[in-house]
């Protein structure tokens, strides 16, 4: 029934998409004088150059793991969780409580037990929205933005009065134990004689991201809840016939994508500020949209644009360094690929489809029609 | 707590409503229609640049008026071609129009104006200043009555008056002419709207073009008239205490008055601890202030609070019959 080649479906529209959004965003570069070619150059060196430069492009990337796998589950079963923002925040708490008042002995424990912490807190900040979408019928896109301001408001309180150090002016915890110190790449990959950049911030979180990919795609496609899941997504009246509980696929679904994006807090708080500060999402709930929607919500389309946003994030950094090409240009690009990737899309699939119904009508004639027999 | 601090609460309650109002209403329009929109926040950040832009260029803030509202038209036009023509996801389409604003308007006004992602202070012609009503300083030293009139109602710049005056209006275009009856039919039943040969697709570009005009004057009072020039993200959040007021306001053009006064006069309060502390006799934390609207929404949009019930066809691309 589908028009399209599963190729082109899963390739080529993303990709035109993608295309769409870089051609725009080069015309902007243009706009405000500078050179879009010079700057996609250094882009490249800044974040693909050295291993510093990989090592800052794989660590946003392991941010947008997370935040694109709990959009992608939430798309899954047709539920727009915009709360990643918020989720991640309590995340960072959870890693906070755990790595502060726990006295860890060894770092792996620790990993343990903030993974815990950071996807219950996240859990359930996604589930209080999740509860009142399926009990009580507000809109779940409403409500997770409201959680996102409610959160903030939350860890500012939280932070300037309660686990900011006395005599602390900075609203932020304590330093975590050396205990609690998550191995760098750099630490990981010498052993087997790679050096890897000291500095970079990328750390074990990047494999826990990647096994978390691993299982996404395995619940979603080989389980019995990820049937169900993506049954009520389809429809939501057919899921309810075959005996699927709106009510529990709707609560299952958002404590797993908010535990997902809770667990962005192990890569930026545990790993890279070893203290949970003000403000230290920064933006990457929200790439999370963009991420999933490029990704198709697919996990390894969510792993390969994490990839590519982890790249545009360092690159974009880079630029601001060194031109005069303010780092808000990222936030250009991603508001393109959302909206050619995810409002747009039709733009970009109905001359696709026309094309490749006009190929297919092209190669098969016609089948011939038999003259219909006169009644007798 | 004296009768003058009160007076300059309230005042102040007016000053940050305002804008909440202009952008409430322009949901309003949008959401009647059927069409979400989260964009909001984008389209008043995009007009509060352009605004504060030409007016700091050309030296005249009706200009600068101006190019705010075509900004956010042409916002608005994104998100219906994206949400009406392409019958594309709405929400989508507004998070995408929000990071548009929030981005090139700093890579525009860095590239124009070099002073980090702000436009220069306006002065002079280049703001809306505030109008002092017949006989303000006459009454002022009347009792009761003249402190309320020359400090409360008196001074305020010309978009708090045309924000007051768009809610009766808005009532009556809505509730009381045909085309305020067609646009609140396309958002329940669309294809009734279809049958009985009107234009389905008309009526909504109509709808979020009013709701562009109407968040376009909010952008513009914002970097305008409520401060002078622009800085970075100075929407803060606006957008999206308007989309809390709407549904606060159950959709209706009264109770959004009241909802964004009562969310503005929050926001008021945050600016003055001690007012709170005089009146309460505790310590009431900012931050819960700050969230006490979004806390608000939750609670109602739960129907713990009165129900919100919000247009039956919002969100819905509308798909004619063939």
């Amino acid at each position: 029934m589908d028009v399209m080649p599963k190729w082109a479906e899963v390739i080529l529209v993303p990709l035109i998409s993608l295309i769409l959004a870089a051609i725009i965003s080069a015309l902007v570069i243009l706009a405000i004088g500078e050179d879009p070619i010079a700057a996609v150059k250094l882009m490249v060196s800044g974040a693909l150059g050295s291993t510093y430069g990989w090592g800052y492009t794989l660590y946003y990337a392991t941010n947008f793991m997370f935040t694109g796998l709990a959009v992608a589950v939430a798309f899954h079963a047709r539920l727009f969780n915009i709360g990643g923002e918020g989720q991640a925040a309590l995340g960072g708490l959870g890693v906070a409580l755990a790595c502060l008042y726990i006295p860890w002995p060894h770092w792996s424990l620790a990993l343990l037990g903030a993974i815990a912490m950071a996807a219950l807190f996240g859990a359930f900040w996604a589930a209080i929205p999740a509860y009142l979408q399926a009990r009580r019928g507000s809109h779940i896109v409403i409500t997770t933005i409201m959680f996102n301001f409610i959160a903030a408001s939350l860890l500012n309180y939280i932070l300037v009065n309660v686990l900011r150090p006395t005599g602390s002016m900075d609203p932020a915890t304590a330093r975590f134990p050396e205990a609690t110190q998550l191995p760098t790449l750099h630490e990981l990959l010498a052993p087997i004689g790679i050096s890897f950049s000291k500095a970079a911030p990328a750390n074990i979180t990047l494999l826990v991201a990647v096994l978390a990919c691993v299982l996404v795609w395995a619940l979603i496609w080989h389980t019995r809840l990820g049937y169900e899941l993506r049954a009520y997504g389809h429809s939501q009246s057919a899921a309810k016939y075959a005996g699927i509980s709106p009510f529990k696929i709707t609560m299952i679904t958002m404590i797993i994508s908010g535990g997902l994006a809770g667990l962005m807090a192990i890569n930026n708080v545990m790993g890279e500020a070893e203290r949970l500060v003000l403000n230290a999402v920064e933006g990457a709930g929200f790439i999370g949209i963009a991420v999933a929607l490029m990704g198709r919500s697919h996990p390894f389309g969510v792993f390969i644009a994490a990839i590519l946003f982890g790249f545009l994030y360092q690159g974009g950094a880079e630029l601001a360094l060194w031109t005069s090409i303010p780092r808000e240009l990222i936030v250009v690009i991603q508001a393109l690929v959302i909206l050619f990737t995810g409002a747009l899309d039709n733009m970009v699939r109905m001359p696709l489809e026309r094309m490749f119904l006009a190929v297919r009508r092209a190669r098969s004639p016609k089948p011939e029609r038999k003259p219909i027999e006169p009644a007798e | 707590m004296d009768f003058l601090t009160l007076i300059q609460l309230l005042d102040s309650t007016v000053r940050l409503a305002t804008p909440l109002l202009l952008a409430c209403l322009a949901g309003l329009f949008s959401e009647r229609a059927g069409i979400f929109d989260i964009g909001l926040e984008g389209k008043m950040l995009a007009a509060a640049f352009f605004s504060a832009a030409i007016a700091s260029v050309t030296g005249s803030v009706w200009l600068g008026l101006a190019a705010g509202i075509a900004a956010s038209m042409l916002l608005s036009a994104l998100h219906g071609f994206a949400s009406i023509t392409f019958r594309g996801n709405q929400l989508i389409s507004g998070v995408a129009i929000n990071f548009l604003a929030a981005g090139l308007t700093v890579l525009i006004a860095q590239s124009w104006f070099q002073q980090g992602g702000r436009t220069p202070s306006l002065m002079g012609g280049g703001r809306f200043t505030p109008i002092t009503l017949p006989f303000a300083d006459a009454v002022a030293d009347v009792p009761f009555i003249g402190p309320i009139y020359a400090e409360l109602i008196s001074g305020h710049s010309i978009l708090v008056y045309i924000a007051f005056a768009a809610v009766p209006l808005t009532w009556f275009i809505l509730f009381r002419t045909r085309f305020g009856l067609r646009l609140r039919a396309v958002g329940e039943n669309p294809a009734a709207v279809d049958t009985a040969g009107v234009s389905v697709v008309g009526l909504r570009y109509a709808a979020i073009g009013i709701c562009s005009v109407l968040c376009g004057i909010a952008g513009a009072y914002l970097s305008t008239a409520l401060q002078a020039g622009f800085v970075k993200d100075m929407s803060a959040g606006r957008g999206y205490i308007a989309l809390a007021a709407l549904i606060f306001a159950k959709w209706r053009p009264w109770y959004a008055l009241y909802a964004t006064l009562l969310f503005g006069l929050f926001g008021a309060l945050e600016t003055r601890p001690d007012v709170i502390t005089s009146l309460t006799g505790m310590r009431v934390q900012g931050q819960l202030l700050g969230a006490l609207p979004y806390i608000m929404t939750v609670i109602i949009l739960a129907g713990f609070v009165g129900r919100a019930t919000p247009p039956r066809a919002g969100g819905e691309p509308y798909v004619k019959e063939r």
